[in-house]
Formats: structure tokens, C-alpha cells, sequence
């Protein structure tokens, strides 16, 4: 295995287009070295981008909008004030996301690119309508953060690709984000459903919600449908209803150990409601 | 095949240099290259929490970083918490209390502990158990470790 430690994304992109075996880019190593240390992978090209300047970097920018450095901990954004009161949904998504030693090391874009349909940050990321920008072989692109997962363990980034930059609009007055999940113990354990909304309001009126839901499909949904149950609303109970009707609807889920399709389905309705309720408080200034 | 890369690193304190492979991880290094075995292997995947230290005083598992990771950072282990013969007050409560048995656990929960006591001198119990949820224990059922650490945040309160 070969350790590169590029100072800039070009570098670190033409080392893995390169790359003749197969390539990891290194963060925060949590998703990684499990899986060197558990045989699945050993790299041969194994791509350390934390010495690149400004990953470390949470920064607001002049517009208001926020850009995170692809090597910023999920500590780091819990210990920064601003960023976690300007999106509370999101900081807590991830704070869910394993141990205090496991929040000292990964981050939101290891979360996204690992590619697990349960990852908790990934709908708060899709809720917020965050963006990464990504640099490869044909230049730089911005890209939706919905559009990087295709399926368990698979994204759509192409060889020599890899993400500079996560991008996160700025918090507009009267507007608020949640994420809730459900797992059967209270803490260290992988999301059964989770759910990410992010909403605003005009006098009590929802007139813009994004609504996320993850473990619930191959990748992680952002589900227009349950948007449109509650915009024009003041999620009021017929409001919740169709809510969770369309989270129900656009479920397809595996049966596994942790919960049933029928279970997971049930729970996605439940979880809907909770979260745009803890949204819409959190957009009252609750 | 690559040649061993040459790190250098200070471990409580003291300046270290070694060599090592790119594939070894921080707590091969060092328990295998440093001779630093207080810190202890358990699951080696990142959830139980025994191979515990800190870099740049923040916690993580030695077993999900690799060692070249460590270049030019400051870490904290086990073996840098007694002062000579002189016990870290959680160390001293951790025997009033019983609250350990087997003992492979301890040296990650009290490398945990006092991060958190130190970000958080008042850790109500609820904190404490949250903190430490990634320390897993299968011998004290984890009630005796949480008074150990409560009692050690009271008595080092009233010394400072």
C-alpha cells in the first residue's frame, strides 16, 4: 500500500486517476480502516487529504452560506456555535453518528461518500440542500448531495474524482431543520428509519420544506412528495396526515435484523411527523 | 510494497521518532513500536473504545488511525496519567470504587474520563454515561466506573 499526502485536490485526483489497483482517499479513516482492518480492502493507493490547507476549515461565507472543509470532525461543527444554531438539524444528524472518539475523527463527507443508505448526517445534508463541489480528472463540478449515492456502498463519483468542499446555503429568517432516527437503544447504533426536514415559514405558513428519510431504500430519499403534504400548511393534523402517507409511500426497505419492511415503512410516517413538528418549533424560534 | 515511513510524534511530553508501515495503525505503533502497552487492543474496529488516547486533546480510538497519521501531532496515553508514583485522582478513585476487574477497558475509560473532565469539570451522571458510551465494559456494569468518575470531578473541584 502506497501513503500519498497531496497538498492540493488536483494532486490527490491525479494520484488516484493514476492509480492502476484500487484507491481510498483518507479523512477521518472511521469507515477505512474497518474495512482495511476487516480484510474487505486493503488500498493500494491509500490518499491522505487532511494535509491539503483549509479542510479543517468551517467558514461563513459573505452571502451567509456556510462552506465545510472535507476534513472538519463531526466535534468540531457540534463545537461551533454559530454553524450548529444556523443549522441545529444538521449538527445533530451527524453528532448521532457513533462514540465520542468516532466524532473526533469523521466527517460529513465520509458519511456521504461510504455510501450506507442509513447514514445519519446524509438526509440533514439533503434537507439543508447542501451541495459538494468535486474535482476530477475534467475539472471542477458542483453536484447535488442527493446525486453522489446510487446504492449501498455506491456513489457517483468516477475514478480520480473526490469531493474539495461541502457547501451549505445560508440559514434564511423564519426557518428551521431536525433530524430524528429510530433505533432501539439509546445511543451507538445504526438508524432503522431516519428523517431530515428542513422548512420555512412565512407567518406560520410553510412556503418552502425540504424532507429527507434515510434506511428506507437503497440510498437515502429526498421525498418532493411529503414536501408538498406540508407546504402551504400550518402543520395543522390533516397536514400530518398526508405527511406521513407520502413518507409511508416512498419507502423500500430490506428486511433485516434491525426492523421489518412493514416496520420500517410504519415508522417512516411516524418519524415524518416528528421531525417537521421539531423543524417548524425550531423555525418559530422554539 | 512500500518502505517503512519515518514519523516523528511526542507522546506525553516526550519527542518520539519511529518507522513504520503505512498500514499500522496508531496503536500498533504504539504498543508494538514504542513498547507503550498500557493501551490496549480490544475489537480494533472503533467500537469498544479500549484503545483510547488522545491527539491534540481530542479522543479517538488508537486503533482507527495509522500511525504515519500521528506525524507531527501530540498524544496523550495511558502511561502519561499517574505523575511518577503519584495517582490521577480518577486512577485513585477507580480503586476506592472497584470499578474496574478484569481491567482491559480501563486504561481507554480513564484516558476518556479525563478528557472529559477537562472540557467539563461538572459532568452531571447523565454526561458522563454519554461521554463514555463508545468505552464499552463487560465486567462492572458500568455503575461503579460512573461514581468513580463523578467522585474524581467532586475531589478535584474542591482542589482547585
Amino acid at each position: 500500500m502506497n501513503y500519498h499526502t497531496p497538498s492540493n485536490f488536483l494532486d490527490a485526483s491525479e494520484i488516484a486517476a493514476n492509480s492502476v489497483g484500487q484507491i481510498r482517499f483518507l479523512a477521518g479513516g472511521t469507515d477505512v480502516l474497518v474495512q482495511m482492518r476487516s480484510d474487505i480492502l486493503t488500498p493500494d493507493d491509500l490518499i491522505d487529504i487532511k494535509h491539503i490547507q483549509g479542510v479543517k476549515d468551517i467558514t461563513q461565507n459573505n452571502d451567509g452560506s456556510w462552506t465545510l472543509g472535507i476534513g472538519v470532525s463531526g466535534a468540531e461543527m457540534s463545537e461551533h456555535a454559530e454553524f450548529k444554531k444556523a443549522w441545529p438539524g444538521l449538527v445533530e444528524a451527524t453528532d448521532l453518528i457513533g462514540s465520542t472518539q468516532i466524532q473526533g475523527r469523521a466527517t460529513i463527507v465520509g458519511n456521504l461518500c461510504n455510501g450506507s443508505p442509513a447514514a445519519d448526517s446524509v438526509p440533514a445534508q439533503i434537507a439543508a440542500g447542501a451541495t459538494v463541489s468535486v474535482i476530477g480528472p475534467s475539472g471542477e463540478r458542483t453536484e447535488k448531495v442527493e446525486n453522489i449515492p446510487t446504492g449501498p456502498s455506491k456513489t457517483s463519483l468516477k475514478k480520480g474524482e473526490l469531493i474539495s468542499a461541502v457547501h451549505i446555503p445560508a440559514r434564511e429568517k423564519n426557518a428551521g431543520d431536525a433530524y430524528l432516527r429510530f433505533i432501539p437503544r439509546t445511543e451507538m447504533d445504526i438508524a432503522v428509519v431516519g428523517c431530515a426536514v428542513s422548512l420555512r415559514l412565512d407567518n406560520g405558513i410553510i412556503t418552502d420544506a425540504r424532507v429527507a428519510l434515510g434506511a428506507v431504500a437503497p440510498t437515502v430519499l429526498l421525498v418532493d412528495e411529503c414536501a408538498q403534504a406540508i407546504i402551504g400548511t400550518k402543520l395543522d393534523k390533516a397536514a400530518l396526515k398526508k405527511l406521513a402517507q407520502a413518507a409511508e409511500k416512498a419507502c423500500n426497505p430490506i428486511d433485516d435484523k434491525r426492523g421489518t419492511i412493514e416496520f420500517r415503512t410504519d415508522i417512516a410516517g411516524v418519524l415524518a411527523v416528528r421531525t417537521a413538528k421539531k423543524a417548524y418549533d425550531r423555525a418559530q424560534g422554539k | 510494497m512500500m518502505s517503512n515511513i519515518h514519523v516523528t510524534a511526542k507522546v506525553n511530553g516526550d519527542d518520539v521518532e519511529f518507522l513504520c508501515d503505512p498500514r499500522e495503525t496508531l496503536l500498533d505503533v504504539l504498543r508494538d513500536r514504542l513498547n507503550l502497552t498500557g493501551t490496549k487492543e480490544g475489537c480494533g474496529t472503533g467500537d469498544c473504545g479500549a484503545c483510547t488516547v488522545t491527539i491534540e486533546d481530542r479522543l479517538v480510538c488508537s486503533c482507527l488511525m495509522l500511525g504515519v497519521e500521528a506525524s507531527g501531532k501530540s498524544i496523550e496515553t495511558i502511561e502519561g496519567m499517574a505523575k511518577g508514583d503519584k495517582l490521577h485522582p480518577l486512577q485513585k478513585k477507580f480503586v476506592e470504587h472497584a470499578a474496574l476487574q478484569c481491567g482491559i477497558c480501563t486504561p481507554g475509560i480513564l484516558v476518556a474520563a479525563k478528557n472529559l473532565l477537562e472540557k467539563n469539570p461538572d459532568p452531571n451522571e447523565e454526561q458522563v454515561r454519554y461521554w463514555l458510551a463508545g468505552n464499552l465494559c463487560r465486567c462492572t456494569g458500568y455503575d461503579k466506573i460512573i461514581r468513580a468518575v463523578l467522585d474524581a470531578a467532586k475531589e478535584m473541584r474542591e482542589a482547585s
